[in-house]
């Protein structure tokens, strides 16, 4: 069976005060991105969204303790917050959502959140659920038998654990003990499918089991919780001691993305329910009592996002347009200079 | 030059291959101790290794998907599929996934991969060994397709399958495997992808054909040179896509006749692309109909001898039949 860990304070994790001031500004900026985008969208100026609110203290607890550069990224549609923490910045995000020629992504090709960043190691991912899970098994594979001293991070949600895929991948990189971590960012439902629907078990955690690694249960909304966990699977990984699966128990407080309606499956006092959990308020809550900010810092720090979040999509509404010729181009390699004959995920 | 069967030249290549480049790994179905079901890499894990001679779980879908994170971390995987009846599970990380992540990325990520699976019936395989898989994924842009038919192809276009940035699928006729024998060029011999070639040198009529119907073509071709004094050219596909479609018109123009013969379900099969190709820019060259014969539309081919041979070959000598009627056309 799974085990479940607890929320450690941050000192205890090894975390400064800075840490965590750093991390509480990425989930209020997550939050805040969040909120524009969707704006954007009701005004007809993104055709699409897909908003991680509620997610955020998963995504950035799991992802504070990946390392930049070295570590590799492979994520899902609703990870907003953590390609934030892997190091996007809000106009990168912008760039997406607004299908400019400069998204880091795919040039305005894909669907916003579809992420990709070559530099910063985040892998390409598509619409399909957890065909990205073999490629982080594949890439781990790599990573060990280059001896390289890197871990692979691979986020999904509840949804995806019904995949063949996802059995797929955990299964060759529980074979291989490979340098990788599973994250389901539980959010009890795929799309309108409740959890009951599409499993027969509590935790997802459990099937680790099946797969010869270890299963673990967090409170998804708990940031340090979600680090504690995080840690020590990759430590783990490091160790040549294989994968883990971490389940983060969270909610999704908006709908699947922009053109979905969750009043139609969800009961409204759920939601209400939830977001009495809501993680920018636990970790808010936390930073207070910890007095790592003040009342009067909370709301500088607020107004310093949201112009942050402002100026970048002000400038990200400005930027080029694809060419529409451009259309044809990038099917094939071009030249040596388009990806690599042998790609890297790094330069 | 050396004498060998299709078999061995994609062994011999491939070993080279991995021999001078040890970002490649084989990964598939029985490829490790049992080396492989049509025994192509006997011995390899010993020799090479557990981490670059893989035995996966039964999972194409995942093989696939693994190793397409293996390609887009700096090796050069090739994945075996048993069979090709056995690659769709896989056609989603193929199609979505590998010939789509240099596309969908911008030209940010490549995927160098190489899928072989040997496909095509005539060997008692019945409904689920026998298949003929190539229009399915000819038809998606960002994967090369290709199919040798002799053994200097099979060795030639392997090793430009590995060299390729971009993600190929390899089919091997098994029919070819052992019953095609032919020379190889000594050394590293590579024929690049995207290239037809002319199997059969002739003026009165073009057969265009691949994988073990080109064979059935070429003994026609002798015999109506023999019997009727008929001059027949052939030309080799080889790559389905990209599709050589200059040497195709070049000798459909010269010839003014053209023959399409392929394995494949007749509807919607690349015999239905290249018939396309000549009708739309040697219209005005042809002196009679493109003729175009594809197996029958029936699921798939049946295991009986007298049923495998209906599909096979529907009438005796139909290819030879359809090729004099086109001369005298």
């Amino acid at each position: 069976m799974s085990t479940r860990v607890a929320s450690s304070p941050h000192g205890a994790l090894g975390l400064s005060d800075d840490d965590l001031r750093s991390m509480h500004r990425l989930v209020l900026t997550a939050r805040l991105l969040d909120e524009a985008a969707l704006r954007q969208n009701r005004m007809g100026r993104a055709p699409f969204v897909v908003p991680a609110e509620g997610h955020e203290a998963c995504q950035v607890g799991t992802a504070w303790a990946m390392r930049k550069g070295v570590d590799i990224w492979v994520p899902y549609y609703r990870d907003g917050a953590l390609v934030l923490a892997a190091g996007m910045t809000p106009y990168e995000i912008f760039l997406g959502i607004f299908a400019k020629a400069s998204d880091p992504s795919s040039g305005g090709r894909q669907m916003p959140s579809h992420w990709g960043h070559r530099e910063l190691g985040i892998i390409t991912g598509s619409s399909p659920i957890a065909t990205q899970v073999p490629h982080a098994a594949g890439i781990a594979y790599a990573i060990k038998y280059r001896n390289e001293d890197a871990v692979v991070g691979c986020w999904f949600g509840d949804g995806a654990t019904s995949e063949g895929d996802w059995h797929e991948g955990l299964n060759f990189a529980g074979i291989h003990k490979l340098p990788v971590i599973f994250v389901c960012e539980n959010n009890r439902y795929a799309i309108s499918v409740p959890q009951s629907k599409q499993m027969a078990v509590k935790d997802v955690a459990d099937r680790a089991a099946g797969y010869g690694f270890p299963g673990v249960v967090v409170d998804g909304n708990d940031v340090l919780a979600c680090y504690g966990a995080m840690t020590q699977a990759h430590d783990r990984a490091r160790a040549g001691e294989g994968p883990t699966l971490i389940e983060c128990k969270t909610y999704r407080f908006l709908g699947h993305t922009s053109d979905d309606d969750d009043k139609t499956y969800r009961p409204r006092d759920e939601v209400e329910q939830a977001r009495l959990q809501d993680p920018l308020h636990v970790l808010g809550a936390y930073m207070l009592e910890h007095h790592l900010i003040d009342e009067r810092g909370a709301d500088e720090l607020r107004t310093s996002v949201k112009a942050e979040i402002d100026e970048a999509l002000a400038a990200a509404w400005e930027a080029p347009d694809p060419e529409p010729g451009s259309a044809m181009r990038h099917v094939f390699a071009e030249a040596e200079s388009d990806g690599d004959p042998v790609s890297e995920t790094r330069p | 030059m050396s004498s060998t069967n299709v078999v061995t030249a994609i062994r011999d290549a491939l070993h080279d291959e991995m021999a001078n480049d040890d970002r490649i790994v084989l990964l598939g179905e029985d490829v490790g101790s049992r080396g492989g079901v049509f025994r192509i890499s006997v011995g390899w894990m010993e020799e090479f290794g557990e981490e670059r001679v893989i035995d996966t779980p039964l999972a194409e879908s995942g093989l696939v998907g693994v190793a397409i994170g293996m390609a887009m971390h700096g090796l050069l995987p090739v994945a075996e599929i048993q069979f090709a009846d056995f690659i769709h599970p896989a056609f989603d990380q193929i199609v979505s996934e590998a010939a789509r992540i240099r596309y969908r990325s911008n030209g940010a990520f490549a995927c160098p991969l190489v899928i072989r699976a040997p496909c095509g019936g005539g060997i008692h395989g019945a409904l689920y060994h026998s298949q003929s898989i190539e229009a399915y994924y000819a038809h998606v842009p960002g994967l090369k397709v290709v199919m040798p038919s002799t053994p200097a192809d099979a060795a030639g276009l392997l090793r430009s399958a590995i060299a390729d940035p971009d993600p190929v699928l390899f089919l091997e006729h098994k029919k070819t495997y052992r019953a095609v024998t032919g020379e190889v060029p000594d050394g590293r011999h590579v024929v690049p992808i995207g290239t037809a070639d002319v199997k059969r040198q002739g003026d009165d009529l073009t057969c265009i054909s691949y994988g073990y119907t080109l064979h059935t073509c070429l003994d026609a071709a002798q015999r109506l040179q023999d019997d009727e004094g008929i001059s027949v050219e052939i030309v080799d596909v080889r790559s389905l896509a990209p599709l050589d479609t200059e040497t195709i018109l070049d000798s459909v123009r010269r010839t003014s006749r053209a023959i399409v013969v392929y394995e494949d379900n007749r509807t919607y099969g690349a015999g239905a692309e290249i018939v396309a190709t000549i009708a739309e820019q040697a219209m005005f060259d042809l002196d009679a109909p493109i003729v175009r014969i594809g197996g029958p539309d029936i699921p798939a081919m049946p295991f009986a001898t007298a049923l495998e041979h209906l599909y096979m070959e529907p009438e005796p000598d139909q290819v030879y039949r359809h090729m004099l009627e086109l001369a005298r056309a």
